[in-house]
């Protein structure tokens, strides 16, 4: 399968099943769009007629294009095969190592966002906070069902996490005492809204966390409109003083500014701008996750705008970059050369299998858009996963399980999308949520863009 | 090759020779936390 596409001057076609990405003119673009379809003289006959006035396209040089289109072919770079689906039905069967939890210290927040969909923190449910001891065990629990795997990740979220900040201390300090014993290196990260960070939280963090993930949504009007306090005040201005701090100290550790954007602010490249001109480089953005009864879903209308935005972003980033002045945005990273393996692209995002969530009562979520739903308990950190059944779906919650991604060129890029969403959108984790589809294609189009034109100044600059 | 330029990128299919140590980062752990992608996911495997 192949998927052809211009973007920003350059024609780009991806082989999916091998991952190559050429960058063709304009007469090589449209002979691979007909090479399965059409038959060569045909081809030739159709180029000429088109091209015919150009004085390098000859049949001589249409030949070579031929002949190129064969070669890679043969190399297995165009045209390639799908080869991995037994793979994806084998991922029922193996034994799955759990290496990623997301700590829910504290059900319970200091912000009152009206987007949030742990609504305030509470995840329809009671308020609550971590006890150290159950953080603990947590820890415990995720080291003896990591099997042989290393790197463990342990996220602290909410609601609010600093409104539990002891125990985040406590539970870290707890992994660190016991990491090396067990061969383990655990990666903490905070996911926070900013308004609790002090002096303590930033050299902690700052110490201690492999990544800090702060909430911020961009202009303060846009930011203050959804993330309001308990006395329905703005936050921004009680936020953005304190993360430059953060940010500022932390050096070259990891962070990211994380935005939300909604039908509000669907030209939200301008909040991310905005996060720039604040001096964050290191930047995300992400649609609204909500019902869409609600007056500031995403709508269809609104499509289209998004679509252009993210072109906006992908050829604004280009330019800071040669201005020597580059941002990252988390969607655009991709990595061509060392990017993912073709398991973790097939194997799905993790959540139920590899991945889970912990209430502050030590209940096991597939992941935190799970936490709300009573019926996707999966079982408690002391006995370990219970419901089987729903680890083997979740198991089998890959890029393969759904109809609908069969023909989708992205699917070894988004491994088959969020279940959570798909559940929220269609009643099934094995459903498709086609509006973030949509989206995820445009980013992975504007990100894959963008590799071409770093491509294309690499080699202008080799040759000067 | 005169009017195709292949970028350099990973061979998936021989990724499944040495793949699947499973170091990598969990996709929606990094930042995102409502969405999902793969693409940008460093590999950590230090035998491939």
């Amino acid at each position: 399968m192949i998927h052809q596409y211009k973007l920003n001057g350059y024609n780009i076609v991806l082989d999916v099943y091998s991952g190559s990405v050429h960058c063709v003119d304009d007469v090589a673009y449209d002979i691979i769009q007909l090479f399965c379809t059409e038959k060569k003289d045909e081809i030739i006959r159709q180029m000429l007629e088109k091209y015919g006035d150009r004085p390098d396209v000859t049949p001589e040089d249409l030949e070579d294009v031929f002949q190129d289109i064969e070669e890679l072919k043969r190399q297995k770079k165009l045209f390639a095969e799908d080869i991995y689906e037994p793979k994806a039905f084998d991922l029922k069967n193996r034994h799955t190592e759990i290496k990623a939890l997301c700590l829910h210290v504290a059900h319970t927040c200091n912000l009152n966002c009206e987007y949030c969909f742990a609504r305030q923190g509470r995840f329809n449910g009671e308020r609550g906070v971590m006890s150290l001891e159950t953080g603990k065990r947590a820890l415990d629990f995720l080291i003896e069902n990591s099997g042989d795997r290393r790197n463990l990740e342990v996220d602290f979220f909410g609601g609010e996490p600093l409104m539990n900040w002891e125990v985040v201390k406590g539970i870290v300090e707890y992994g660190r005492s016991i990491e090396k014993e067990h061969g383990k290196n655990f990666r903490f990260t905070l996911t926070t809204n900013g308004v609790g960070i002090n002096d303590d939280v930033i050299e902690f963090a700052n110490k201690e966390m492999h990544n800090v993930v702060l909430s911020l949504d961009g202009r303060k009007e846009v930011h203050d409109r959804l993330r309001r306090t308990i006395n329905d005040e703005g936050s921004y201005d009680i936020i953005v003083p304190k993360f430059k701090k953060l940010v500022e100290a932390r050096g070259d550790k990891n962070y990211y500014m994380r935005g939300t954007f909604t039908h509000n602010n669907v030209d939200f490249t301008n909040d991310i701008f905005h996060m720039a001109d604040l001096g964050f480089t290191e930047l995300s953005m992400e649609p609204v996750v909500c019902s869409p009864e609600d007056p500031y879903a995403l709508t269809e209308e609104d499509l289209p705008k998004i679509f252009e935005q993210y072109e906006i972003l992908a050829k604004e980033m280009l330019k800071r970059e040669e201005d020597g002045r580059p941002i990252t945005f988390y969607h655009y990273m991709i990595d061509l050369n060392n990017g993912p393996c073709i398991y973790k692209r097939i194997s799905g995002c993790g959540s139920g299998t590899e991945y889970f969530a912990v209430t502050p009562w030590g209940d096991l979520y597939p992941c935190h858009q799970f936490v709300s739903d009573e019926s996707y308990k999966m079982g408690d950190i002391w006995h370990g996963v219970t419901n089987d059944e729903m680890r083997d779906d979740f198991k089998m919650c890959n890029v393969y399980a759904r109809e609908e991604c069969r023909d989708c060129w992205a699917r070894l890029y988004c491994s088959g999308g969020c279940a959570a969403n798909a559940y929220h959108a269609t009643g099934s984790i094995k459903g498709v949520y086609d509006y973030g589809c949509e989206i995820f294609k445009k980013r992975m189009e504007c990100a894959i863009m963008m590799k071409a034109a770093e491509a294309e100044r690499a080699e202008e600059r080799a040759e000067e | 090759m005169k009017r195709i330029k292949t970028l350099e990128t990973r061979d998936l299919e021989r990724s499944m020779e040495k793949g699947g140590c499973g170091e990598c980062q969990t996709s929606c752990q990094s930042a995102c936390k409502t969405s999902c992608g793969v693409a940008n996911q460093d590999c950590e495997n230090k035998n491939k």
